[in-house]
């Protein structure tokens, strides 16, 4: 545990995250390490520790490690065996140690994403490539190691180093998808700078574009969790959804906004209880949005001014002229979804405007004429 | 004369149980008034529910629906509540149909006997439903079980004294 020195926490240049594990608690050699279960980070360049305090350690420093299998009452661990301290090595928590290995417990499992994470880190030894350097604080300063620009040849010769950097991140991302985790940072950058130069010309592609990726996504960690965290979840759901929702006649199952949602975030997943919890405040935050649920439990999100009777009274005028359908060719005729469309017959039905036929060949409605 | 279906017949919902309830109402007064005047049309005056599955009037051939075995059960129940049905088993396996209640029949036979004069006279049970006398009106012909539940009706009224004699059963009118 010596080979630790103190952090900040921050990410260096050219250093980039490529897992965190929480849950993780230390051991020095075979014995607990004076500190409580925190979040294990592991990046291109180092293993970090935080939890109230932070801590971390070259990858370099690493001369082998192994999966230890979790027993009764023990958790799964990765046992990390350390080469000598550098002479050079700043404080940390332990002044020394006898041990010349540490353990990672995994309390809260992630044990085996973890070790694969970090063969890789080691076979790769991407902090060989890109030694890091200091942090440079957000917003000024220039990149070094970024070719000079002098005059118009300078600019050019910069816009073409940007094109090529643009292309190199794209086929890369593509590569592998474990490549795509880590760029996708950037590319969600990318598409929002791409989403702006093209502005309102081009909605289609705009739109395709943001549901490609939102920039800052609301999170947990960014927001914290409970009802300011629903609150703000719910007035990002309102600005997404509304084109979609216009698109589908203005209601989505619940199931398909997850979806949507989610396909757009890439990372920092939206668990379903958030979800629904954010839709619930749709009313309370004055939104014209609403969650609706049907009798038969479905649940879908509808613009708020949509007006349910309208649908109906058309249902009866489609079902009317066609003489009877199925909840499958009222789908078909509005472009909706078989359970959508379900739900708005059995809802006429419900209202005395439709009766069933239940046979052999089906559900079919029929305008009531009883 | 052919029997007559009434429109529902031909329409397909007809031969589905409806959830919502003010459907249902109609749908199944819509029922017990098809199988009452079909029974009157064919002078039935029992029905065997198994029979009943097979028979035109649950079941439409042309279309191709039918009443399921629960939703006929229904109906009866309907038609029982009103007074119409009488069960003849525990099992509810046959029935008697009344298109016309007792006390229905009961008010004809005496609206005749009075219309004749004759109250205060004593008729043989034969006499009403199978005499020369009665040829022409509606109860002639009426099931002797029919006939007795219609005069018991009437003497529960008043109208009327069932009087047990050698060879059967008389009545007196009053």
């Amino acid at each position: 545990m010596d080979r630790f020195s103190w952090s900040n926490g921050l990410l260096e240049i050219n250093e980039t995250l490529v897992i965190q594990q929480r849950g993780v608690r230390l051991y020095d050699g075979d014995d607990k390490a004076k500190l409580d279960v925190g979040v294990a980070l592991l990046s291109t360049h180092r293993l970090i520790w935080r939890d109230n305090w932070c801590h971390s350690m070259p990858l370099s420093q690493i001369l082998l490690f192994e999966e230890q299998a979790a027993g009764i009452g023990k958790s799964a661990k990765i046992v990390i065996h350390l080469q000598a301290t550098p002479a050079n090595k700043e404080p940390g928590p332990y002044q020394h140690s006898k041990y010349s290995f540490i353990k990672l417990s995994f309390k809260e499992h992630g044990q085996i994403e973890f070790y694969r994470r970090l063969t890789e880190e080691m076979t790769r030894k991407r902090w060989e490539n890109t030694p890091a350097s200091q942090p440079i604080p957000i917003g000024t300063g220039s990149q070094a190691g970024r070719t000079r620009a002098v005059g118009i040849v300078g600019i050019e010769r910069k816009i073409e180093e940007k094109r090529k950097e643009t292309d190199k991140n794209i086929s890369e991302a593509f590569e592998d998808l474990s490549k795509l985790m880590v760029k996708a940072k950037e590319m969600v950058e990318l598409s929002r700078s791409i989403a702006n130069k093209i502005k309102d010309k081009q909605f289609g592609l705009r739109s395709y574009l943001l549901s490609m990726g939102i920039a800052d996504p609301v999170t947990r960690e960014t927001h914290g969790s409970g009802t300011h965290y629903h609150m703000q979840l719910a007035k990002q759901l309102d600005d997404m959804l509304q084109a979609p929702l216009e698109e589908r006649g203005g209601m989505m199952a619940l199931t398909e906004v997850y979806c949507l949602v989610n396909r757009a975030r890439g990372m920092e997943l939206l668990s379903p209880e958030d979800l629904v919890n954010a839709c619930k405040m749709f009313e309370s935050l004055k939104l014209p949005l609403r969650l609706r649920v049907f009798d038969s439990g479905v649940m879908v999100v509808q613009l708020q001014s949509h007006s349910e009777e309208e649908m109906i009274a058309s249902a009866l005028d489609n079902v009317s002229d066609k003489g009877s359908l199925t909840a499958e060719e009222f789908a078909k005729l509005l472009g909706l979804s078989v359970l959508l469309s379900k739900e708005r017959l059995l809802l006429a039905e419900k209202m005395g405007h439709l009766c069933r036929d239940d046979s052999v060949e089906g559900l079919r409605f029929y305008p009531n004429l009883f | 004369m052919s029997f007559e279906w009434p429109w529902q017949y031909s329409f397909p919902p007809f031969f589905t149980l409806q959830p919502n309830v003010d459907t249902r109402q109609k749908q199944l007064a819509a029922w017990c008034s098809l199988a009452l005047s079909y029974c009157r049309h064919h002078k039935l005056y029992t029905l065997d529910v198994m029979e009943a599955q097979e028979s035109p009037v649950f079941n439409n051939k042309k279309i191709e629906r039918k009443l399921s075995m629960e939703a006929i059960q229904v109906v009866f129940e309907e038609l029982r509540k009103k007074g119409n049905l009488d069960w003849l088993d525990k099992n509810k396996s046959r029935c008697l149909v009344m298109w016309r209640r007792p006390e229905e029949w009961g008010k004809l036979i005496h609206q005749w006997v009075s219309k004749i004069g004759m109250v205060n006279s004593v008729f043989t049970l034969y006499e009403l439903s199978n005499g020369d006398d009665t040829e022409g009106e509606e109860f002639h012909g009426l099931e002797d079980w029919m006939l007795l539940r219609s005069l018991q009706a009437l003497q529960a009224d008043g109208k009327a004294e069932i009087i047990t004699m050698d060879d059967g059963k008389g009545v007196k009118f009053f």
